[in-house]
């Protein structure tokens, strides 16, 4: 389990317990945290799942796989640091994990 | 009225489900009527993932996508359907035991029954949420391309890394006066003999790449006039140009589904297990669309919900005869309907 704090584009923060093997995607759905939509329900075919990682996080996580590069195309206000949330599992070591929500997603 | 066509089926959405659907419907001897959004025939399964291996449909041990859907198409071919493309379902009104439905291309059909095999809602362009992106639509802003002689002799700016905006980037460098090819990364998707092509326009100052860069903001009165990118430093730069190009991919939705007054559970459309109606008499959902206890979004169960729903769908196309279950193995009937020598 890792607890993840997602933090909306308003700036209200949610830190929630999120059970191994779910995605971090999975874990602000299930919870209701407002600004990620996940249209395809994370066969990593939307992009309306896209977050940015702290900073402090983004070389912890694993990379990116090409899929998820390409649907990046299609999110908006794409930065460095975004990452698609369905194609993030959790696992203990992302205890502590921070997201951001952008402003909008497609 | 002009065009009303009367059916004993409509199908919204040509995947796999809803062919299947054609086929069922077939074999009791009803005619159906399929209507899609896309410009091809498949659903999801030729638009996202026509390469990719299946490996969970009944007694096809792998096919890919495209595969399954030509198979389909061979499989209800003697039912010689016509297939609505391009088109989505806008209007859905009761006229006494039957339904009058017209597509965005103003096509109307009266039917006694419909079969929504929606999948995930029909596939729409992806558009920027950036207010005057959407304020230009029509008005130099477009998200495909029907008439590429509007392009003639006008600067363009192309955003996207697939096939479309490179496939677009090259044709339309033969007519435009010039292009600008927007895209937030430096790879390409689209296939490398087009990105080839597209680097040697670059070099003859026929295109101009911004790479690491995005779509920021538009600006004009009539129409466009111009169109700020953003790069990864935060620099803002405006470009002038008579027409936008937006390749983002596509989106689903549901669109007008959700007018109609269907009981909905999150973006699916509620059904009973025994015909697969909908809250309304004679709307069906199969497919990925439909929901109830248990639902598995698989292609397989959406042949089984298209099987039990013709059932239904007989009953009320037909009220006046009965409804024997055969074999096709056997039947004289199905072997007529499909084509097949006495």
């Amino acid at each position: 389990m890792a607890k993840i704090k997602y933090i909306e584009y308003s700036g209200t923060e949610h830190e929630i317990d999120v059970a191994n093997g779910l995605t971090v995607m999975e874990g602000a759905i299930k919870n209701k945290v407002p600004g990620i939509d996940a249209d395809c329900g994370g066969a990593c075919a939307c992009a309306t799942c896209h977050v940015y990682v702290d900073e402090s996080w983004a070389a912890k996580l694993p990379q990116k796989e090409d899929g998820e590069e390409d649907m990046l195309d299609f999110a908006f206000e794409v930065k460095e640091s975004s990452r698609l949330s369905c194609q993030i599992t959790v696992d203990d070591t992302l205890d502590g994990l921070i997201v951001s929500i952008p402003e909008k997603q497609f | 009225m002009t065009d009303q066509i009367k059916t004993d089926c409509l199908i919204i959405g040509a995947g796999p489900v809803g062919l299947f659907a054609v086929f069922e419907l077939g074999i009791l001897g009803l005619k159906a009527e399929v209507v899609d959004n896309l410009d091809k025939i498949g659903g999801q399964c030729a638009e996202l993932y026509p390469d990719k291996p299946i490996y969970d449909i009944p007694a096809l041990p792998s096919c890919t996508g495209q595969s399954l859907v030509d198979n389909l198409l061979e499989q209800i071919k003697p039912f010689q359907t016509p297939m609505h493309l391009n088109q989505r379902l806008e209007s859905l009104k009761k006229e006494g035991e039957e339904w009058k439905a017209t597509t965005s291309l103003g096509k109307t059909f009266i039917t006694p029954n419909i079969f929504i095999a929606g999948g995930v809602g029909s596939f729409e362009p992806r558009k920027p949420p950036i207010e005057n992106i959407i304020k230009f639509e029509n008005k130099g802003v477009a998200y495909s391309i029907p008439n590429k002689d509007s392009y003639k002799d006008k600067t363009v700016a192309i955003f996207g890394g697939g096939d479309s905006a490179l496939d677009w980037t090259v044709e339309l460098s033969k007519i435009a006066k010039h292009i600008y090819l927007v895209h937030r990364r430096e790879e390409f998707r689209a296939v490398e003999h087009t990105v080839s092509q597209m680097r040697e326009l670059v070099e003859k100052e026929k295109v101009s790449l911004y790479t690491k860069n995005q779509l920021f903001d538009a600006d004009g009165d009539e129409r466009i006039k111009n169109v700020s990118i953003k790069n990864q430093e935060g620099e803002i730069k405006t470009l002038d140009c008579e027409k936008i190009l937006i390749f983002h991919g596509l989106k689903n939705e549901l669109g007008p589904i959700n007018d109609w007054g269907l009981g909905l559970s999150e973006k699916q459309i509620v059904v009973n297990t025994e015909d697969f109606q909908t809250n309304l008499e004679g709307i069906f959902a199969i497919g990925d669309i439909a929901t109830y206890p248990g639902k598995l979004k698989l292609i397989l169960s959406g042949f089984h919900e298209a099987a039990l729903a013709a059932q239904k769908a007989f009953k009320r196309a037909k009220p006046d005869e009965n409804l024997l279950f055969r074999y096709s193995t056997s039947d004289k009937d199905i072997h007529e309907r499909l084509g097949l020598k006495k």
